[in-house]
């Protein structure tokens, strides 16, 4: 299992990661040989298991459809490293 | 010297306080005495709230004055892993990219410690994101082995462990996704308890892997870890897997002993790779238990050997998407200069993350990636359920598990730093526990011709820990480990 460099940068675009030419040549060699020590899991036949997401039966959890109060705008926008008002600000999305 | 105040359990602790043998705000002082001595050297806390820790010791002696203390842990002062949201202090996760965060509410492990008036004295150092063995990948600076300082004190919650096993703190909480708190106990001669998924709210405890992460408790002590738990297990509507069974008295039938129960010992744990020394003694700990009354029989967990693999598909799938919400708007860091969103958040995270979080958010998101999920994230879903059914079908013969915590004693610093697979193996025979969602505890069993301590793991049924805790009872008994503190 030996990873390109075009499917690190596929990977690191998709994981919204700059990476330096440096990084990417580091993980595309610890990546390959992680990936490599997974390929054991292929000589366990799965066909009929069931996988597991969680480890104990899950139920849903239900509430009484109540209004609570939440939590203050100001106390929300804190740690925003920018807001106009009471909303986040992000640099501009459409060029 | 360690003042001797320090060397108490926080039960100890609490009989004296109870007595008015000693104060609060006296222990406190000694706590933050203790740091001041030791911390430099040892590095274990991020974060001391030397402020806020007094002013809840003075109401806690105020309570116990006025006859109405909130539990028997009411004044015993506590660390927490920087994982834990705690309201108006500082919370990193051990991660630049959450430098100066400051959360608005508190979890809700922290919220039950503070109704319990346990004074938090502040937030212990751990591998960022808890995403490592030796707490060397902590975006600030390493936490050294009390025991040894040129030696990781194993990670994530290593932070939390070498407090606890210092004396800085008289117990401490910590997060287990894959042995994070278990290897860490076991290297710093602590106790460590990694309860059933479920058991305790994950509310407020910024997320690793959802389906394998647990609040645990590391204590000195056995029964310490009994009502640290005690204080913490309780069912929270805000996190949809908190387990609405009320859990029992845990110290109630603590001191019951192992007479008439049927421990098993997994042959597939004891596998090449596995420090001889660590050997002998967890299988001179399972003689002992034998003696003390217990039956112990051979046990197989056939899919043991691939359990590595399932787990570094799973977690580090789960992780990439729940750090997606890293991304420089509404908290933490923002890159500035980016021409755009786009490049905002590639920037922001790149600059924010360290090497191992990258590593994994780039593991994890080529699992998950189309054209590999069934290789590889379903695959491992399907081997998590046979891993599981290994745990029930042994569960159906034995009582509980016996293993070695981790293969190997503390390691030097740096040592695995650079070989990802290599640190990856020191979490073995914790992983599974986590894969089926067990409880699974480590306690001190022993020492190396090296002086370093070596831990014991109990595993159990679903939701069994107060069994757990009767076994490591039963053992802990008969040593003086706990009264072992390290030569710092």
């Amino acid at each position: 299992m030996k990873l390109s460099l075009e499917e690190v940068r596929h990977v690191a675009a998709l994981a919204r990661l700059s990476l330096s030419a440096d990084e990417e040549e580091r993980y595309r060699h610890q990546l390959s040989a992680i990936l490599e020590a997974m390929e054991q899991l292929k000589a366990l036949n799965t066909d009929r298991v069931e996988p597991t997401s969680h480890a104990i039966a899950v139920e849903a959890m239900l509430r009484e459809d109540v209004v609570v109060p939440s939590m203050d705008p100001a106390k929300a926008l804190a740690n925003a490293p920018a807001k106009v008002g009471t909303s986040f600000a992000v640099p501009k999305i459409i060029e | 010297m360690t003042p001797e105040l320090l060397n108490l359990s926080m039960l100890e602790l609490s009989t004296k306080l109870v007595r008015r043998e000693t104060s609060s705000v006296e222990v406190v002082r000694a706590c933050l005495g203790r740091i001041e001595q030791v911390d430099a050297k040892v590095r274990a806390f991020l974060r001391v709230d030397a402020k806020g820790a007094l002013a809840a010791a003075e109401s806690s002696d105020a309570r116990r004055k006025a006859n109405a203390a909130l539990g028997p842990l009411d004044g015993v002062p506590v660390g927490l892993k920087d994982l834990f949201l705690t309201e108006g202090v500082e919370t990193t996760a051990g991660s630049k990219i959450l430098a100066g965060f400051i959360p608005p509410f508190d979890a809700t492990a922290v919220e039950l410690l503070k109704g319990a008036g346990l004074p938090i004295i502040g937030k212990t150092n751990q591998d960022e994101f808890a995403m490592g063995s030796s707490t060397e990948s902590s975006g600030f600076f390493p936490t050294h082995n009390p025991w040894d300082l040129g030696r990781t004190p194993g990670g994530s919650s290593g932070g939390s462990a070498a407090a606890v096993a210092c004396r800085e703190v008289f117990g401490a909480l910590g997060t287990d996704t894959g042995g994070s708190i278990r290897q860490p106990a076991a290297m710093t001669n602590t106790v460590g308890l990694k309860p059933t998924y479920g058991r305790v709210s994950r509310f407020g405890v910024i997320a690793f892997a959802s389906s394998l992460d647990q609040v645990s408790p590391i204590t000195r002590t056995v029964r310490d870890a009994a009502a640290l738990l005690q204080t913490i297990a309780v069912h929270d509507p805000r996190d949809s897997t908190s387990s609405a069974t009320r859990a029992p008295d845990y110290l109630a039938e603590i001191e019951g002993g192992v007479a008439g129960m049927k421990l098993g010992v997994p042959r597939e744990y004891f596998t090449e790779g596995i420090d001889p020394e660590v050997e002998r003694a967890v299988r001179g700990a399972a003689s002992e238990l034998e003696k003390l009354g217990a039956k112990v029989v051979e046990v197989s967990l056939p899919h043991t050997r691939y359990a590595l693999a399932t787990y570094y598909l799973i977690a580090p799938a789960e992780a990439s998407s729940n750090l997606a919400r890293y991304d420089g708007v509404r908290y933490g860091l923002r890159a500035q200069g980016a021409k755009g969103l786009r490049e905002m958040y590639c920037q922001t995270r790149a600059a924010g993350f360290g090497p191992e979080v990258k590593r994994r958010i780039m593991l994890g998101t080529y699992a998950l990636s189309a054209g590999y999920y069934d290789a590889y994230y379903l695959k491992a879903q399907k081997v998590r359920t046979l891993i599981r059914q290994d745990f029930l079908e042994a569960f159906k013969n034995v009582d509980a598990i016996l293993s070695p915590t981790s293969p190997v004693t503390a390691f030097k610093l740096g040592e695995k730093l650079d070989d990802p697979m290599a640190m990856y193996l020191v979490d073995v025979f914790t992983l599974p526990c986590n894969l089926a969602g067990l409880p699974g505890m480590s306690i001190p069993c022993g020492f190396s011709a090296a002086g370093l301590p070596i831990g014991l793991q109990i595993l159990g049924r679903h939701f069994d820990e107060a069994r757990l805790l009767r076994i490591a009872r039963a053992f802990e008994r008969e040593h003086d480990f706990i009264r072992r503190a390290p030569p710092i």
